[in-house]
């Protein structure tokens, strides 16, 4: 009998058909038809994800082999999903938030026009299909094309709102600080296939390819698709992207940040695990990267005002986290902490949303204060976020970070030290944000303050029920100090990650250390967002920063490092070969064959004179010449 | 006879019929220059015919091939000459001249 999973196609097909009909018929659909479709699309592919997962969680899983998608000599690659635990745990996450997203979208961007509101809804699933396309792929083409899905789309909704110059630039940063990440996944995929003659990832990691592949192969193949992660999950050097993508439309932001997009890199390298599991120093590598991009991040986030860019540099921050808990070989807690930053972030996205919302598009911090009282329920699961990213006890932030901490004092006492302090700047600006927001007195103007509202049903639904999933989803992974046996995604996700657990040996921390980081960090954390909360309840940071916070403000200026040291020689030479190259050597050469066909030309034009007597001697001397070369040239 | 000769007269033959074409301005000339070196291959093509019979000797077909080619060429050659002398016929009562050199429409 054929595998029920075999159904799986329907999950990225409900998206996709979402995606043909609004974008095809964006402009005669009304609004609310236009919402339907998208959102339920996504509704139905997350039914049908439930249901391959209860499969997956009952013991079967299945790679769904469709047909034959190249066909090269040996290589042979085919269409197929692979349906297992890693893939059937992100397909929820997917899907789910992203109907979540797509529900509040069509509140949120109600103002637009139909054949924008049908446009942007069109992109959405095309974005949440090329996502489910990357994370069910069954090798690594297929994921490629997921990968190249979810950047274009990025750029599309970056770039919604395409009548801003600026905006169109964001749209465009984020595409080409993708691209080269981009290009090497491509080199590394060469690579594989060029080695082992195969992508399926089955295929791949299993014995006998990985016997193919020596230990520089493996070395070389880990770090491309390393910086192919950085550039997709926005690490060092290539995250700044991220904090501009802040300007498409707030629910974007929280699909980009929370469902889709910057996980993929995480994905993928969990998915590879026992390749990276075989080669230790990138392994190091990609700890220091994650650890230097959580700490670089965060201390950024500490000076920002707008309440969107707070919570990308948030999001970099936290997915530096992941890239250490991946890098010290704790793959569980990685994956728990996308989970878990899922929840949250998206919640945090979509109550930053609300509020942009009810401020009527004023996204300055220093101007808001006090919202609280108008805006309860936003107000409720806002602080639910912050409280969930901060780490406190009983919310998942807790368990996530803890295990990812854990994870690092095992490999090294510094990446925890340097773990832990970033989590203590992580609960300060973040309730450096909640107070200054939702706390004290109102800063805006008059007339705002009379707008301000509580947001829409259609709003406020998605936020609690984040809210409630940011506060339980922790409880699968509790830690086996606090409960034995009751890490249950650990049990869950033991088949995906069994090769690596061969590969590396288990740290092991006693249990009595456990307690105290974990009470001591907890003791620290409390601290943090209590002096926080009152600090900037009562006086909000709104003098212009000097000196460091300056610095920091500015994000290090990075941004302008990589415009002085890459943007502006690349413009020098790219103007270099306008200027001389092209005119000089591309059009002299084009010119230069004209100008000979024309001079050759004029010279043999009296060979064409018309007398018949001058075309019967050159005859006969060419025959002549034929003649002699026959008679005493031919070999 | 040795077959030198008919080799010897038949390049004399062909290569006056090319000269005369290359030098002379008459239109009837070149054209009876050109009969010349028609008739030079005929020449040849029998005496090598010739040649080949006796060489071989067995049959009294073997070695025919080329008789019969000359008799194809003078058939065409005859045609050609009807449509030639016809021309020239008709450039002499438009231009009168038959000098080539003032056929020069070519060019254009």
């Amino acid at each position: 009998m054929k595998n029920a999973l075999q159904l799986a196609y329907l999950i990225p097909l409900f998206p996709l058909l979402g995606f043909l009909l609004n974008g095809l018929g964006r402009k005669y659909f009304s609004k609310s038809l236009i919402g339907t479709i998208g959102s339920g699309a996504i509704l139905a592919s997350f039914a049908v994800s439930l249901w391959v997962f209860f499969q997956v969680k009952s013991g079967n899983t299945h790679v769904a082999h469709y047909f034959n998608f190249i066909s090269v000599g040996d290589l042979k690659i085919p269409f197929a999903f692979q349906i297992d635990q890693l893939s059937s745990l992100f397909l929820l996450i997917i899907t789910g938030i992203g109907f979540l997203i797509h529900l509040y979208s069509t509140a949120y961007m109600h103002d637009e026009k139909p054949e924008h509101f049908g446009r942007y809804f069109a992109y959405l699933n095309l974005f949440v299909f090329s996502m489910l396309l990357l994370v069910m792929g069954a090798n690594f083409v297929i994921m490629f094309i997921g990968w190249e899905g979810v950047g274009l789309c990025s750029y599309l909704l970056i770039g919604f709102w395409f009548r801003k110059e600026e905006y169109n630039k964001a749209a465009s940063k984020a595409f080409i600080m993708n691209r080269i990440g981009d290009l090497a996944f491509l080199i590394a995929l060469f690579w594989l296939i060029n080695k082992t003659g195969t992508v399926t990832f089955l295929e791949v990691f299993s014995a006998e390819s990985l016997s193919k592949l020596s230990d520089r192969d493996i070395t070389v193949i880990t770090a491309l698709l390393f910086v192919g992660a950085t550039g997709k999950s926005a690490q060092i050097p290539l995250y700044t992207w991220l904090p501009d993508a802040m300007a498409g439309p707030t629910p974007v932001s929280a699909l980009i940040h929370a469902a889709t997009m910057v996980t993929a890199g995480i994905y993928m390298i969990a998915r590879s695990n026992v390749l990276y599991s075989m080669a230790p120093a990138v392994m190091t590598v990609i700890a220091i990267v994650g650890l230097a991009t959580a700490l670089l991040a965060a201390t950024i986030a500490l000076k920002q005002n707008d309440i969107k860019k707070v919570l990308a540099y948030s999001t970099v921050s936290q997915l530096g986290y992941m890239f250490l808990a991946l890098g010290t070989g704790s793959y569980v807690a990685a994956v728990f902490h996308v989970m878990t930053h899922a929840f949250f972030k998206a919640l945090m996205f979509l109550g930053s949303g609300s509020v942009i919302h009810a401020m009527g598009g004023e996204q300055d911090i220093r101007k808001m204060g006090g919202l609280s009282k108008y805006m309860k329920i936003t107000n409720i699961t806002f602080l639910v976020g912050c409280l969930a990213i901060a780490g406190i006890p009983g919310l998942s932030g807790f368990f996530s970070k803890d295990e990812i901490l854990a994870g690092a004092f095992a490999t090294s006492p510094v990446f925890y030290a340097i773990g832990l302090f970033t989590a203590l700047l992580t609960a300060f600006y973040m309730f450096r944000l909640y107070a200054t927001t939702f706390r004290g007195s109102f800063r805006g103007t008059h007339e705002q303050e009379h707008h301000l509202h509580e947001s829409p049903a259609a709003m406020t639904i998605p936020l609690i029920v984040l809210a409630v999933l940011s506060i339980v989803g922790g409880y699968v992974g509790v830690p086996e100090f606090i409960a034995a046996g009751a890490h249950s995604l650990k049990d869950f996700l033991y088949p995906v990650f069994e090769p690596s657990y061969k590969i590396l040996q288990e740290h092991h921390v006693s249990h009595e250390t456990e307690w105290g980081l974990t009470i001591g960090s907890t003791i620290a954390i409390l601290a943090v967002v209590i002096y926080a909360w009152t600090r900037f309840s009562k006086k909000p940071d709104l003098a212009e920063p000097q000196g460091l916070g300056k610095v920091l403000a500015n994000k290090w200026y990075v941004d302008e490092i990589y415009d002085a040291v890459i943007v502006k020689p690349l413009n020098k030479l790219g103007a270099l070969l306008n200027n001389i190259v092209e005119t000089k050597v591309i059009d002299g050469i084009v010119n230069g064959v004209g100008r000979l066909v024309n001079y050759g030309g004029r010279q043999l034009r009296w060979v064409q004179s018309g007398q018949v007597g001058l075309y019967v001697l050159l005859m006969v001397l060419s025959m002549i010449v034929i003649f002699v070369l026959q008679f005493f040239f031919r070999k | 006879m040795p077959i030198n000769y008919y080799i010897f007269l038949a390049i004399a033959l062909f290569s006056i019929g090319v000269v005369g074409v290359l030098t002379r301005r008459n239109a009837i000339i070149i054209f009876m220059c050109i009969e010349l070196m028609l008739n030079s291959v005929n020449l040849l093509l029998v005496a090598f015919s010739k040649m080949h019979h006796l060489a071989a000797g067995a049959t009294p077909t073997t070695g025919i091939d080329g008789q019969l080619f000359v008799f194809f060429i003078m058939v065409v050659a005859a045609a050609e000459v009807s449509v030639g002398l016809a021309i020239i016929v008709m450039m002499y009562r438009n231009i009168h001249s038959v000098d080539v050199n003032f056929l020069n429409r070519l060019k254009h």
